[in-house]
């Protein structure tokens, strides 16, 4: 159908009119979806491609109009369907913790060890500041731990008397997950955050040891952190080396721009928290249900600390991946001679 | 100086502009979905302290254990369901959603899990010291405004156009049907959708106008028509 004073764009407007209404549907449809079988893909990829050339053309023959409006609208809409990051494969999570985690570790492994250095210095200045000064301990400690300790009683032993294990393990890994994202976090900070927050828990580790160690207690501390602190310290000191990678990039940037750098080491370094945040979870049901255990032995939590620990160093150094590749390699050897 | 798109490449080469939410939408949008993980916690809590409550458990050890674990889960609820949501709605969550605006990346597509959980985990900066101060001044000084997580992960929250696909079909069916020139159609179209957002005099005065120039039958002079009278006129014109 021609309408009277149709100009040339008008003509085509109108027999392409049909094609829209048909592929408006396709996007609305797109837009909405999660999951697309491979025939919805193929359609909404073609629906977009037709969409893109034809605003090019309306863009030429009626800029600014309100048509040009509706067919941008729609393609923003198929674009952000279109490309959508792939679904979390089982091969993809894989390759997550195997590849991906392994290598975040190894680019701050230095920064981990300064950071780990960071963590003994301040303990050790914790410990001296306390021995020296056991007034200032009310800095660190809380009256109730205080009065506690005073009497001959450890506070873990307080607390862990009024809550369940499942619940306290809980509140210790929400807490503990928190000090990690905070050390990533303002590590962003040039890394002075970071450095912050580690400094401050060794400080507060040292004081704390010193001052049970007063008080005749120090072992049964060191017996109650045995089995979880291994890996507890250590993954502070990783997320902490992590936000320091962070401020690093963006005093340091190895991209076009400060903001470009900082994002890529964002994305490089995420799977790290991933691997944090589980670790964590691990040392979290320790801490909650084997440290608190009286019955069990020095020996058996150093062993359960030191195993733990073991784990977490073979995972994040990718020797895990290692064996299991050469696994297998060795099952793939006879198939290939066969061949 | 901010901007007010953002300008994306697509596939094919040709350019799209988005429009970028302001901090008035973000608000909006992040306030709609604090109301509701607010609203799942204390569903929580009211479910721990009822059954906290309920014969066989009241004034046993086991009510210390319910209460706890309401408190838990409660906590989970409004902790996680910010990056859980963003997560299962790829950067759409309902809050965002009803202020009309998701999160892309700086090249307008959907954001991943890692993109979408390293905003979420600087959230931690942005709250401080209360109430998001920190996040709202960052959006209202960056160009994009956008707060440091976005910064971090390389995302922006654009505004969207749910019913731009509905629109499309629409204006494709009117043009189909009428008998106006396609300039003219797209005028019509276009009041029609702002018509809602106008004021009362300004629509009629604008109405009258274009049915003044494209409707042979329409009287200028005459005054009596109201507002929905004209819409009912222009309606017309686009059904041909």
């Amino acid at each position: 159908m021609r309408a009277n004073g149709d100009s040339a764009a008008a003509i085509w407007v109108r027999e392409h009119a049909c094609e829209w209404q048909a592929l408006a549907a396709d996007s609305a449809a797109a837009a909405q979806r999660s999951r697309a079988t491979v025939e919805e893909a193929v359609r909404t990829l073609r629906a977009y491609r037709i969409l893109l050339r034809h605003l090019a053309t309306v863009r030429e023959l009626m800029p600014g109009g309100v048509l040009a409006g509706i067919l941008e609208r729609t393609c923003a809409q198929l674009h952000a369907a279109v490309n959508r990051p792939p679904r979390l494969t089982r091969a993809r999570w894989a390759s997550l913790f195997r590849d991906d985690i392994p290598a975040a570790a190894a680019s701050v492994r230095v920064l981990t060890l300064w950071l780990a250095a960071l963590l003994v210095a301040s303990a050790l200045a914790g410990w001296w500041l306390i021995n020296t000064y056991p007034q200032l301990v009310s800095l660190i400690a809380s009256p109730r731990m205080i009065d506690g300790v005073e009497h001959g009683h450890l506070w873990t032993y307080q607390i862990l008397s009024i809550a369940p294990p499942a619940m306290l393990s809980a509140r210790i890994v929400e807490n503990n997950v928190m000090v990690v994202l905070a050390a990533f976090c303002f590590g962003i900070l040039f890394g002075l955050g970071a450095f912050y927050i580690v400094a401050f828990n060794g400080l507060n580790i040292g004081g704390l040891l010193a001052f049970t160690h007063q008080h005749g207690l120090g072992l049964q501390l060191l017996k109650f952190t045995l089995a979880h602190g291994f890996v507890e310290l250590s993954v502070i000191c990783l997320a902490a080396a992590a936000g320091t990678a962070l401020g690093e990039s963006v005093i340091r940037p190895r991209c076009a721009t400060r903001a470009e750098s900082l994002r890529r080491r964002a994305a490089e370094l995420a799977p790290l928290l991933l691997a944090c945040a589980l670790l964590l979870l691990g040392s979290g049901l320790i801490e909650g249900f084997i440290s608190p255990h009286p019955a069990i032995t020095i020996p058996e939590r150093l062993a359960i600390g030191l195993g733990y620990w073991t784990v977490m160093l073979l995972w994040l150094s990718g020797r895990l991946r290692i064996r299991r590749t050469r696994a297998r390699s060795a099952q793939m050897r006879p198939a290939e001679s066969r061949q | 100086m901010t901007e007010e798109t953002l300008s994306v490449k697509s596939l094919t080469g040709v350019e799209m502009t988005l429009p970028i939410a302001g901090p008035g939408t973000r608000s909006y949008g992040f306030l709609t979905d604090w109301l509701i993980r607010l609203l799942g916690a204390l569903i929580w809590l009211l479910v721990a302290s009822l059954l906290r409550l309920a014969p066989g458990i009241a004034g046993r050890p086991v009510a210390h254990t319910v209460w706890v674990a309401g408190i838990v889960l409660a906590l989970i609820t409004y902790f996680l369901y910010q990056p859980v949501a963003e997560i299962l709605t790829k950067g759409c969550t309902p809050g965002l959603r009803t202020a009309e605006a998701r999160i892309v990346t700086l090249e307008g597509m959907t954001p991943g899990i890692g993109a979408l959980v390293i905003r979420n985990v600087f959230r931690l900066i942005d709250c401080l010291p209360v109430f998001y101060v920190v996040g709202l001044v960052t959006c209202m000084l960056t160009p994009r405004r956008v707060r440091l997580g976005d910064i971090v992960a390389g995302t922006v929250m654009v505004r969207t156009d749910a019913g731009a696909g509905a629109g499309l079909d629409r204006l494709a069916a009117q043009a189909r049907r009428t008998r106006l020139p396609v300039e003219a159609l797209a005028l019509v179209h276009d009041l029609l959708e702002r018509w809602s957002m106008l004021e009362e005099a300004q629509r009629i005065r604008l109405a009258r106008a274009v049915l003044t120039k494209l409707d042979a039958g329409f009287a200028a002079c005459d005054t009596d028509l109201d507002g929905p009278a004209l819409r009912a006129r222009l309606e017309g014109l686009l059904e041909g």
